[in-house]
């Protein structure tokens, strides 16, 4: 069988890799019992590259008009050491403006984000998840821009800068962090997070901060947009309590208490909440631990299987049926929110669509959404409700009543529609 | 979700083709609605890209604008908007009637209003944001606007407000107007987008439902949301047009805007179609008995927010409401909502198809009729006419005894639920009901106001009153739990004119 990580290497064959991120990890929280997504995550396989061989390209994308705002939202608020940044840390956190005025900006990016050199690096306008445009992936491979450092000499950065800060901690300044690269153990894999936002020392706890670009109207933001930034600023809080914890101090110096920075109404002028991420922390942490490990969902895949059957029979292009089988071989969870959540998405609906039980047309119940679900009482498969419906097929053992219950409902249906034709 | 809405969806998504999800159309469709399709440019709050808008299908009104983040741009979109909308919005307050009011003076109620419809719940909430960046804009002064830009703001508040008040008619989403009238096989969220959900309805020739929405789904979005994609090709071109006005070269300047009003129009024009198309779909239906009542109601709210608008010390909408007058706003939603669920339900089969699982409300053929029985009921003298009713349905009513119904063929009978027993006839119930209301005042029951034998009828739980409210105080007694009253030295008392943001904040990408 080889080793996990052999195996890992074999399923992913030539296609590229990815790693996870702050936004993927939020994701995996969203749809934990999907072992094919599980598996893809663990592999590191880009997804994009893989939907557009398996026929479904993914359609969407992230606006330049977005990207543009994004930059230049985040620029303004980190511009002349964090000026901007420290006076909302004063109003957010309601400590005296000489506790955030004095302290060290470490930039540990490596280097500094141009938009020209690598699009779309540090920008997250808007908290629509668009996993195509994903900016917090990571570079193919980093030996194709030399000047980059790799990720494990920032972590190393990060850890370094973060000890320090630590110990220097005083109640008078303020040291921020800018760009750290936080490892986090998601599994059985380390995927490396990349905070859009920044971690802030004050007043001896450290603070995530998070800078989106969307606007607070009248004092309330999108709750769809909201949802989104706290979920991730959880993964956030959760990789930067792991590592303090790993350098010897308490989990809880650091603090669960985000600090949102977003747009004042119409204006570009940000402005600052407070965020309790605690619910998303335990949600996180929670599912992390539940999902099932890498190994045991391996040990369940069919030995030789691989993504990239091209590489594996070695004999030109092994055409999508030949992929499609290979993904269809990985048990999925296909529910709508997939479709803005994940790169396969389309994929799996059009499988979860055509999937037939023996019972006709109509694919999968959860395609119709998770609502509906409930009502079916368990039957999953809509051509098989059907017949339970119609009467052309008996109900199992414990579907006595559901079965009932639709047939009631198909007799009013018929005698409603009938009359009103 | 009812099984038997369930088992539409099941349907649909089985055969390929949309089923209905109801038997009538429960909302009022003008007889010349305008259409409003806008785009907003992506990652800013509110900079409005373009619109399609128009009574007329065939003569839409294409209004961009070349540079959303040039405010000047921005407002001079909006006074273009108001020189189509606001005619358009006031002409019907030409034609009133005079309308009596208990404990009020009588008032002049618009014999028909304006409906505007667009595309999506969020094309409701961009009239909302359009609403609340313009109506506290200054009309003199350094940053003065067009005087009927904070007036369409005004309007716009007022109709993004009032679509959230259930049932009512006078701004509606496409979308949900279809979604509520036709079953999908696809999700919610898909359904979300016109151009999917419409293609599940109206497929195209010798196509079923799902292959037509799968291939609209590469369509360009409803709005207000513009493809990524498509931002792509425009951000060029919005360059050159910045090109232009930098060089100040008003040639290359015109041609660039040409350009962007040629692709903007190009992506806005398949959505005006399918608003057309889905309005002409939607007429097709009968229309719900109740839905004239709905609509008086919406002539009336018009006509007062009308009327208040003339008035010269009239104020734009508050930011948020205070608190007296949030309380008000949410017990007429709920009124409304309330009213809604009753009239629809009363109105449709197939909706009263899913209260008759659902054990609420039961139909079937009278059997039995004891027409002239009387009864004394407690501490009363007289005896009062109470006939009999013996119902036999297939039917499943789960209901206490003395449960007080209404019957949906005979809006006026009352009755109470007496008794439910197997009947002689295997797989059915007899219901026993005892009528206590509707017969006349006399000491025997009106003419005809007694069902009869072989009637077939429908009962379902009476419906609760829609009186009036609470009694409230007013805003200057809002009681300490709510804030209290209004400060008026904190220079935002309810309903007052306010200040915006410093407007000089207001433009920084121009």
């Amino acid at each position: 069988m080889g080793t996990t990580d052999s195996r890992l290497g074999q399923l992913r064959g030539s296609l590229p890799a990815r790693n996870h991120n702050a936004r993927t990890v939020a994701a995996l929280a969203a749809n934990p019992g999907c072992a094919r997504r599980g598996v893809m995550d663990a592999a590191g396989i880009d997804k994009t590259a893989l939907a557009t061989r398996l026929g479904h390209p993914v359609q969407y994308g992230q606006s330049p008009f977005a990207i543009v705002r994004g930059h230049a939202f985040e620029a303004q608020v980190k511009a002349d050491g964090g000026a901007q940044l420290r006076a909302l840390l004063h109003e957010a956190l309601g400590v005296p403006e000489s506790a955030v005025a004095e302290g060290a900006y470490e930039e540990l990016g490596g280097e500094i984000p141009e938009p020209e050199t690598e699009p779309g690096a540090e920008t997250e306008p808007g908290a629509e998840a668009e996993p195509g445009a994903d900016p917090e992936t990571e570079p193919t491979a980093a030996a194709r821009e030399p000047k980059r450092l790799g990720r494990e000499q920032r972590v190393t950065l990060t850890r370094r800068a973060l000890h320090r800060v630590l110990d220097e901690a005083r109640s008078d300044t303020c040291a921020i962090l800018d760009h750290p690269l936080l490892p986090l153990d998601v599994a059985g894999t380390r995927a490396y997070l990349e905070p859009d936002a920044m971690a802030c020392l004050v007043a001896g706890r450290l603070h995530v901060v998070e800078i989106k670009s969307f606007s607070v109207l009248d004092g309330g933001a999108d709750p769809g947009k909201l949802a989104s930034a706290a979920r991730q600023a959880a993964v956030y809080v959760l990789a930067l309590q792991d590592l303090a914890a790993d350098l010897g101090f308490g989990r809880d110096v650091v603090s669960t208490d985000v600090v949102l920075v977003c747009a004042r109404d119409f204006s570009n002028q940000p402005t600052a909440a407070l965020l309790d991420i605690r619910k998303e922390l335990a949600v996180t942490r929670r599912r992390l631990t539940r999902l099932a490990r890498i190994d045991d969902l391996l040990a369940d895949l069919p030995a030789g299987l691989t993504f990239d059957p091209v590489d594996a029979e070695d004999q030109g292009d092994a055409g999508p049926a030949a992929v499609r089988q290979a993904v269809g071989s990985v048990p999925a969870a296909y529910v709508p929110d997939c479709l803005s959540a994940c790169e396969l998405a389309y994929f799996c609906r059009s499988e979860a669509r055509a999937c037939e039980g023996g019972h006709g047309s109509g694919g999968l119940v959860g395609t119709l959404g998770t609502g509906i679900r409930g009502v079916l009482g368990g039957i999953d498969d809509i051509g098989r409700a059907l017949d339970l419906a119609d009467g052309a097929c008996a109900p199992a053992h414990g579907e006595e009543e559901i079965a009932r219950v639709l047939r009631r409902a198909a007799a009013l249906r018929r005698e409603v529609l009938e009359a009103a034709r | 979700m009812s099984a038997v809405a369930a088992l539409g969806r099941l349907r649909a998504a089985a055969t390929g083709y949309a089923q209905p999800a109801a038997t009538v159309r429960h909302r009022h469709l003008s007889d010349r609605p305008v259409v409003f399709v806008p785009y907003a440019m992506s990652g800013e709050a509110f900079a409005p890209l373009a619109a399609l808008v128009g009574d007329d299908p065939a003569a839409p009104h294409l209004l961009i604008v070349p540079q959303p983040r040039d405010r000047d741009r921005r407002f001079g979109h909006v006074a273009d908007l108001a020189a189509v909308l606001l005619p358009y919005l006031t002409e019907w307050l030409a034609k009133t009637e005079t309308i009596e009011r208990k404990n009020d003076d009588p008032y002049e109620r618009a014999v028909d209003a304006p409906q505007i419809v667009v595309p999506s719940p969020a094309g409701i909430e961009y009239v909302r944001l359009l609403g609340r960046s313009t109506r506290f804009r200054r009309t003199d002064g350094e940053y003065a606007v067009d005087p009927d830009v904070p007036l369409l703001g005004r309007w716009c508040t007022y109709l993004a407000e009032r679509a959230r008040t259930p049932g009512s008619s006078l701004l509606l989403a496409m979308t949900d107007l279809l979604a509520r009238t036709w079953a999908t096989g696809q999700s919610d969220l898909e359904n979300g987008e016109l151009a999917a959900l419409l293609g599940w309805i109206d497929p195209d020739p010798g196509r079923t439902g799902a292959e037509t929405a799968r291939e609209a789904e590469g369509a360009a979005p409803a709005g207000p949301a513009t493809d990524p994609k498509f931002d792509e090709r425009l951000a060029p071109m919005i360059a050159a047009y910045d090109h232009a006005q930098r060089a100040d070269d008003p040639r290359a300047g015109a041609r660039a805007e040409e350009r962007i009003r040629d692709a903007l129009g190009g992506e806005l024009m398949p959505t005006w179609h399918r608003m057309w198309r889905g309005l002409e779909l939607l007429r097709e239906l009968p229309v719900g008995a109740s839905v004239a009542g709905r609509w008086e109601i919406d002539r009336m709210s018009y006509s007062l927010f009308s009327a208040d608008l003339a008035k010269p010390d009239s104020r734009p909408q508050p930011r948020t409401p205070g608190a007296v007058a949030a309380a008000q706003q949410l017990v007429r939603r709920e009124t409304a909502q309330a009213r809604l669920e009753a009239e629809q339900l009363r109105d449709d089969p197939l909706l009263m198809a899913e209260a008759r699982l659902a054990g609420q409300a039961f139909r079937g053929d009278i059997v039995a009729v004891e027409a002239d029985r009387m009864v004394t009921e407690p501490g009363k003298k007289q005896a009062r006419p109470r006939p009999l009713l013996v119902l036999r349905t297939s039917d499943e009513p789960l209901m206490t005894l003395d449960t007080e119904l209404e019957c949906v063929e005979r809006p006026k009978a009352k009755a109470k639920l007496v008794a439910v027993a197997e009947s002689a006839q295997g797989g059915t119930l007899d219901v026993r009901l005892e009528l206590t209301g509707g017969m006349g005042r006399g000491k025997t029951p009106e003419e005809g106001s007694v069902p009869e034998t072989g009637e077939l009828l429908t009962w379902t739980t009476a419906a609760p009153g829609f009186r009036g409210g609470p009694k409230w105080p007013e805003p200057e007694e809002t009681p300490w739990t709510h804030g209290g009253p209004p400060d008026p030295d904190g220079g935002r008392p309810e309903g007052a004119a306010e200040d915006d943001d410093d407007p000089g904040a207001e433009e920084p990408w121009s």
